[in-house]
């Protein structure tokens, strides 16, 4: 942009010959603006008038946090105390500090400030970040009317209403403005709603006639006028309000408005009066709170947290019985407690009272079933998690700078256990760039180069082909392993091609009609009106860039951007569009001369959905009139004359092709006029479009249409919509991975289902299910259809006998507006689940938001949503993971998600490697959490039982705080942070792991279960065989007898070792990390014993040198230690070892044949798994490989019947 | 930090020269785009090196083989070491009580008008080299209750300047002439029986030096604490103290203040520094002084040598041997099974996507 001046103004709006259609504004009277909703006054051009009440509204200053400085405190310790686990702590804390506790007061506080304290901390860096973010907007700056005509820059945040802004080309909106005038003379200026709505094709919006005149900044010296309106309110469409102006009353509606957070295209400069400031404003308005969202794993723990709360509520119970009983019924023996000076507690007359208060201290002994530990453990893991997420330089993107990032550290497991992935199209899945790529005319096939989706798809074929070979034939190693270095390169190559595409929007390759060879075509004529369709028949408008000289176009689409450049290389150079005319320099024609040719245009039908075509009615120099048309071709072979369709065999076998080829084609044609044949038509067409009347719509349609006939096919073109980087190979992979994807776009059906082909998701011979909803005003009629439609497609697909047939469901917004009623969901999600694509067109953001939720609950499964614009915030937030693409302007998408990347192949990534660790991180980690705690606690239980009931721990509290706190926590953090169960390029090439993840292998009840049944069982051994070893007789040879202080020593050594044991035992991943933790964790214990043992007795009382002077030298000490070490890993290991020997699960296998090297040794064994590892898949262009392979295979066959037996892999 | 000095010297030079300021201000973007880009390190990335053991039948059968040859051995050395131990346990408790009182032991044993001695003849199986240590045994005596446990005062113990440190002692902190010393249920329910030993109606020396820990004599029990008020209130519980001795070297005291884990429980009495030899009768005088009748608990005297295990302790050996038999157990059956079943290593075809017959897992 930077340099192009901006051109010439023109009169353009006669261009629109349809706009007539739009309903003029002055037609009505202006509204009637009175009662409730509509009491908002505006003061032009006088912001200090809303200084002061009742006028003072909100400033445009927007504030997105969820804290400020003062609310921080209260609400985040409200959010904090408002988890059932906190809950509890805080009471045992408090209980703490009374007598009842059987622990110290700071064992108990401790653990709880430090967990509170670190997830508060963790809160508000996130709004911190948040606030980051708004003061970025909020600083912004815009050019606003100072005074006396001058205007001066202000941030965002001090704009008020009633200020006049004037706002430049690709500049946001700052507020909600009335539109005063534009750079254009009759005011009109393009805006793109992309954040808004995320449609990419330019809006017009229209100023007032009466304020037309205020169009440079002197104008303003003196304006004023007042706008009545309706208050804010969310609705992007509708806007009712009238503009005094001049004594004058003049309606507004919503064409006048320029919503906030859109943004000014192809237009210089516009006035405009703020009506709504900052949270006022209509996208304001529509910001929906973003819910907290929690992982299934940490849903699942809740479970098991409320599981063990009902276990301790259960042992405390027992405990406390036991306790009123042996209080009530023993105590009175037990003189030596002296039970009749007792206080309440312990008073045998009352075992009701001292039952109830023991259930109190029973409940916070046992507390260590609980861990209260988990929950810091697992924040900090996952923040860690992400941080190696924010760190992964492979999903960093070169080209916009943006590293991938985990905005909330607490899905990151959630990403391993993904089914459905829910996108966007555009921004998304494509760069919204269109590449002219190829063309047929006369029956011609033009252009060389392959569109992405060929050549990956041929890459893939050869792949797949030469491992068909391998199998059949035992080719030599050597060769395959050269071809698929040569694939390699590739890949590489093209990937650097691409980077560096020379002409944007032009990669059309072909000697036969590039640099003027087309003259020596034989149909060079024909070629020639071919290309001057491309150059005349649009609505774009030239900008000549004057650093490069070239001309620029501004299109409404940039499928038309794409025609004129092309038309451009070709010779056929678009340079300048006045009132009536366009003009086209022609670089090469007959003469050998460069000439400059006027086109006088006559008429212009322009292209809406509905017409499906596009034509133009021009005059050339030579007084000829003829009529040029592009169009879809369905519409466009429908109205061939019957000597115009010389080509259509040719054409349609080409349109075909790219088709399949992924790339948007349009079919192109002419009609040559006589002049009294126009001039008949041009007075009907004339009549109908000054008539006024409900039918004058379909009045010109009618016209228009009588035109568009006998019309002469010359040729077709082909658009690649440029697929974002890697887009169909990750679609690949991750449908390999087994995810289902759905794309949500609010393009067009055509579109939509070019883009499909274009990733694979759509391919050729697979049924398309095209749900549409019928026109017809009763709404019952409407929905029966829909519904019969979808029964009946249910039906087919459950009647369809081949395993290999692929249903795609392609349904549009009105009819997923009745598809998503209540009465009908279920059925469309029934046979959306049995579909391999699913592809929504024209859905609106809130749909897309319904769509997901639909999924989410349907299916029960995890779904992730992904998109780039602020119409997809909705999904984002519905989904159970929002994905936002980062790198795009808006960041609306970015802000609202959990998740965001810079490109889309980026997914991959992020669920197939990062997903899959952290899944398995957390699931292993709360496990052993879960084992360890219990194994723990237990023993505490047991103890009592031996106590009476009394309540009486056998550790020394300081074991027990650092029992969470230092000596378990670091080696579990490190299975939680370090943790791979294979290396990252595994997780990439065998895609099948990532199904562990959606299965849930690691964290289903079976296992949960299997590891409290191994911590029982651990604090069973080790509680009993301590006690039984220590039972009575002295413990050494020096004759002393073991006390408490000794039992209860050598036991949590027994229990540091296993579990730390048992921890090594349960990973497969050590590094150097690793290694320190486990192990320094069992050493940081002896050290503590040690140094412990050695301050004051009145602080370390029964433990003092009890290491030293009692235990260490013992032999019993340490064999007991050894003995209950391996009793308690036993089961454990030999249950593994019989699983990995007898039942392997994939990822063993894997670490077995990289263990031995077996991947290097044999890779044609290696390659050849690695193509077999993938989910059984209907889409990806491996399907399309594979569809083709069976189809050349059946073909094979009928001719070779003996050859089936020679067939030992089956492809699928 | 390094960022924010190079935008500013990149911004000043574009003011400077016209020229150059697009690149300067190209590089300047540049740089800014690449300071999001992440620093490699092994660490970040995930790449550390890193043993990844796995565990092969060879490796799992080795290592329950080497647990079990490690363990049954140790298991045999701790049985013998048990076996060597001599062990002479007698219950006295309802022995000692004259048949009279038979019905009523609690009027016995409360009453301090009873003759409270009891003689018990005890027969050495076997050779005892000195020393023979004496325990007492006491059985449903919950020393670990938490009300007992918690009834002491650390500081007063330990230094004459925390006296009136009775906080946690209640009931037995306090008498009308001041603070209890040693305060608290422990100290107040001193077991008081004693015992004196005879062979041959010679006396054997019982030497009740050195029974309890050194760090407790040195550090826990002040030298300049001597008991006070104690045993001078209204209940008497236990074994009175010589006030005249500090806290230090009442011994006795000191070994009961080592509250036991379980409600059965051996303390050190003293040593017998004699060989007893087989099949001596040792007679012993008791003083049956403790009450354990009101709640039915056992006593028990107890003479014991010990061995590098410490007393007789059969289960640890046996304990041993189980574990290492069971581990010797494993690897056999894990021989077997994969004599039966083998299955090479990372072999592809256990592979999922090859075991399933539809060649995918669903």
């Amino acid at each position: 942009m930077a340099g192009g001046r901006i051109r010439a103004r023109i009169r353009r709006s006669h261009l629109y010959t349809f706009s007539c259609l739009r309903p003029s504004a002055t037609e009505e009277g202006p509204h009637s603006i009175e009662g409730p909703g509509y009491s908002r006054i505006v003061h032009c051009n006088q912001p200090l008038m809303h200084k002061k009440k009742p006028l003072n509204y909100r400033s445009n200053y927007i504030s997105t946090t969820k804290y400020n400085f003062l609310t921080f405190l209260p609400k985040a310790l409200y959010e904090q105390f408002h988890r059932v686990a906190n809950l509890y702590f805080l009471g045992a804390a408090i209980i703490s500090v009374t007598p009842l506790s059987p622990f110290s007061a700071v064992s108990m506080i401790a653990p709880l400030a430090f967990v509170v304290g670190l997830s508060m901390a963790k809160e508000a860096l996130e709004d911190w970040r948040r606030f980051m973010q708004d003061m970025k907007v909020n600083t912004r700056k815009v050019n606003v009317h100072k005074e006396e005509g001058i205007f001066g820059n202000k941030s965002w945040q001090k704009v008020q209403v009633g200020d006049v802004v004037k706002v430049e080309k690709d500049q946001f909106f700052p507020a909600d403005l009335l539109l005063l005038s534009s750079s254009y003379e009759d005011g009109i200026c393009y805006v793109e709603t992309m954040n808004l709505d995320g449609e990419t094709n330019l809006k017009v919006k229209r100023a007032l006639e009466v304020t037309l005149p205020l169009d440079d900044d002197e104008a303003f010296k003196n304006f004023t006028g007042t706008i009545k309106c309706e208050d804010p309110n969310p609705s992007l469409y509708t806007f009712v309000g009238n503009l005094e102006y001049e004594r004058q009353l003049y309606p507004l509606d919503p064409s006048q408005i320029l919503l906030r957070d859109s943004k000014l295209r192809n237009t210089a400069f516009v006035y405009g009066v703020v009506i709504f400031t900052g949270h006022d404003s209509k996208v304001m308005q529509n910001a929906t709170k973003s819910p907290s969202k929690r992982s299934r794993i940490e849903r699942k723990m809740d479970y098991i947290i409320y599981v063990l709360f009902s276990f301790l509520l259960v042992i405390s119970l027992i405990s406390s019985i036991g306790f009123a009983v042996k209080t009530k019924f023993y105590m009175p023996d037990w003189w030596y407690l002296q039970p009749q000076s007792t206080d309440d507690y312990y008073n045998p007359e009352k075992p009701v009272v001292s039952g109830v208060t023991h259930l109190v201290t029973a409940l916070m002994l046992y507390g260590y079933l609980i861990p209260i530990s988990l929950y810091v453990s697992i924040e900090v893991v996952k923040v860690l998690q992400a941080t190696f997420i924010n760190q992964d330089i492979q999903m960093y993107d070169e080209e916009t700078g943006n590293p991938a990032q985990a905005r909330t550290s607490n899905l990151n497991e959630e990403l391993g256990q993904v089914d459905t992935i829910l996108s966007d199209k555009t921004g998304t899945l494509t760069c919204n760039q269109m590449d002219f790529l190829k063309c047929s005319i006369a029956g011609t096939a033009y252009g060389v180069r392959s569109s992405e989706v060929e050549l990956a798809a041929a890459q893939q074929m050869a792949i797949d082909l030469e491992d068909q070979d391998v199998e059949r034939s035992t080719v030599s190693r050597q060769k395959g392993k050269q071809q698929e270095i040569e694939l390699e390169t590739v890949v590489t190559s093209k990937d650097e091609k691409n980077y560096k595409s020379p002409i944007k929007g032009f990669s059309f390759e072909d000697s036969r009609i590039m640099k003027g060879n087309w003259l020596k075509e034989p149909k060079a004529d024909v070629i020639k009106l071919f290309f001057r369709i491309l150059a005349i028949c649009h609505t774009a408008i030239p900008e000549l860039n004057e650093e490069t000289s070239s001309y620029t176009y501004e299109a409404e689409s940039p499928d038309e951007g794409a025609f004129l450049v092309a038309a451009r290389e070709f010779g056929f150079e678009f340079f300048k569009r006045t009132q009536s005319s366009v003009f086209i320099h022609e670089r090469y024609s007959s003469s050998g001369q460069p000439i400059e040719r006027e086109f006088k245009i006559l008429n212009m039908l322009e292209f809406t959905s509905k017409r499906k075509r596009m034509t133009v009615i021009v005059r050339d120099e030579d007084g000829q009139i003829l009529l040029l048309c592009k169009g879809a071709d369905s519409i466009i072979f429908d109205r061939l004359s019957k000597n115009g369709k010389m080509y259509e065999e040719d054409t349609t076998r080409h349109l075909n092709e790219y088709g399949e080829a992924g790339l948007r084609t349009l079919a192109l044609a002419y009609r040559k006029l006589e002049e009294s044949e126009y001039s008949a038509w041009n007075n009907e067409f004339q009549k109908a479009k000054t008539s006024i009347g409900a039918d004058r719509e379909a009045m010109l349609e009618k016209v228009a249409d009588m035109m568009e006939r006998e019309l002469i096919l010359i040729g077709a073109t082909a658009v690649e919509d440029k697929l974002q980087k890697g887009v169909p190979q990750c679609i690949d992979k991750l449908a390999q991975a087994g995810l289902k994807i759905w794309v949500l776009t609010g393009d067009k059906m055509e579109t939509a289902i070019n883009i499909g082909y274009a990733c694979s998701l759509l391919r050729q011979g697979m049924k398309q299910i095209c749900i549409t909803a019928i026109s017809s005003d009763a709404k019952e009629v409407v929905k029966e259809n829909i519904l019969m439609q979808i029964t009946n497609a249910s039906q087919m697909i459950k009647l369809e006998k081949d395993p290999h047939a692929a249903f795609a469901l392609i349904i549009d917004g009105k009819t997923l507006a009745y598809a998503l009623g209540d009465d009908m969901k279920q059925q469309f999600l029934g046979l959306a689940v049995d579909c391999a694509s699913v592809i929504c067109c024209r859905v609106s953001p809130k749909q897309k938001a319904l769509v997901t939720r639909l999924v989410k609950e349907g299916t029960g499964k995890t779904t992730l949503a992904i998109g780039d614009g602020a119409n997809d915030v909705g999904m984002i937030q519905e989904a159970d993971i929002g994905v936002g693409i980062s790198g795009v302007e808006g960041m609306q998408a970015v802000m609202a998600s959990d998740f965001s990347v810079a490109q889309f192949r980026f997914l991959e990534r992020l669920l197939v490697v990062h997903g899959h660790w952290c899944y398995k991180r957390i699931a292993q980690m709360v496990c052993y959490f879960f084992y360890k705690n219990i194994a723990f606690g237990l023993t505490l239980f047991y103890f009592e039982a031996f106590t009476g009931f009394s309540g009486q721990s056998v550790y020394d509290d300081w074991y027990m705080l650092l029992f969470n706190v230092v000596l378990t926590s670091l080696p579990v953090i490190s299975l939680g942070v370090f943790e791979q169960d294979v290396s990252s390029e595994v997780c990439l090439q065998f895609p099948a792991l990532y199904q562990q993840g959606p299965r849930n292998l690691f964290f289903d009840w079976y296992r949960i279960l299997g590891w409290m049944g191994n911590g029982l069982y651990s604090s069973l051994i080790i509680f009993f065989l301590n006690i039984i070893i220590f039972y009575d007789q002295a413990f050494r040879a020096g004759g002393q007898t073991a006390d408490m202080a000794a039992l209860g020593t050598t036991m949590f050594t027994c229990i540091i070792w296993a579990l730390n044991c048992q921890i090594a035992l349960t990973m497969s991943h050590f590094t150097w990390i690793q290694h320190l933790f486990i192990w320094g964790s069992i050493v940081t214990w002896y050290l503590f014993l040690f140094i412990y043992g050695m301050v004051s007795p009145t602080i370390s009382g029964n433990a003092y040198q009890i290491l030293v002077e009692a235990l260490a030298p013992a032999p019993i000490y340490w064999s007991a230690t050894l003995l209950v070490t391996v009793a308690c890993n036993l089961p454990y290991m030999a249950h593994i070892s019989f699983q990995r020997c007898f039942h392997p699960l994939d990822h063993h296998i894997i670490q077995e044949i990289k263990y031995y090297r077996k991947d290097v040794e044999d890779q044609r064994m290696w390659s050849r798994e690695r193509s077999k590892a993938r989910q059984k898949t209907k889409i990806g262009f491996t399907a399309r490989v594979d569809a083709k392979i069976r189809q050349l295979r059946g073909r094979l066959q009928r001719k070779q019947p003996s050859l089936e037996t020679h067939s030992p892999m089956s492809p699928s | 930090m390094e960022m924010n000095n190079n935008g500013a010297a990149t911004s000043s030079a574009a003011a400077g020269g016209g020229g150059v300021s697009t690149s300067t201000s190209d590089s300047s973007s540049a740089a800014k785009r690449n300071s999001k880009k992440p620093k490699y390190s092994r660490f970040t990335q995930q790449e550390l090196p890193a043993c990844k053991p796995i565990l092969t039948p060879g490796l799992v059968i080795t290592t329950f083989t080497i647990i079990g040859i490690i363990f049954i051995p140790i298991g045999l050395v701790s049985l013998s070491a048990s076996e060597h131990v001599v062990e002479i346990v007698d219950r006295y408790d309802e022995g000692c009580v004259p048949p009279n009182y038979s019905k009523d032991k609690l009027a016995y044993i409360q009453s301090s008008l009873t003759n409270k001695s009891c003689t018990r003849t005890l027969n050495v199986p076997k050779l005892m080299k000195s020393p023979v240590f004496i325990y007492y045994q006491l059985d449903n005596f919950y020393q670990n209750h938490r009300r007992y446990v918690k009834s002491r005062s650390d500081k007063q113990l330990r230094s004459k300047a925390y006296e009136r440190d009775t906080k946690s002692c209640d009931p037995e902190g306090f008498v009308l002439d001041g603070p209890i010393v040693p305060c608290g249920l422990i100290a107040w329910s001193l077991f008081n029986d004693t015992y004196g030993f005879s062979v041959k109606s010679k006396m054997l020396e019982v030497n009740k030096k050195n029974i309890a820990w050194d760090s407790d004599k040195e550090h826990k029990f002040g030298s300049d604490v001597y008991p006070k008020n104690f045993q001078s209130g209204g209940l008497i519980g236990g074994a009175k103290l010589n006030s005249s001795i500090p806290l230090s070297e009442q011994e006795d005291l000191i070994v009961w203040m080592r509250t036991a884990a379980l409600p059965t429980f051996r303390k050190l009495y003293g040593r017998i520094e004699e060989d007893l030899q087989a099949n001596e009768q040792i007679t012993v005088v008791i003083q049956n002084n403790y009450n354990t009748y009101s709640f039915g608990g056992k006593k028990k005297l107890v003479l014991s040598t010990t061995s590098w295990i410490g007393g007789k302790n059969d289960f640890l050996g046996i304990a041993y041997i189980s574990v290492g038999g069971l581990c010797l157990f494993l690897a056999v059956s894990f021989i077997l099974l994969y004599v039966i079943k083998p299955r090479p290593l990372g072999d592809p075809s256990y592979l999922s996507w090859n075991r399933s017959p539809s060649g995918h897992p669903n």
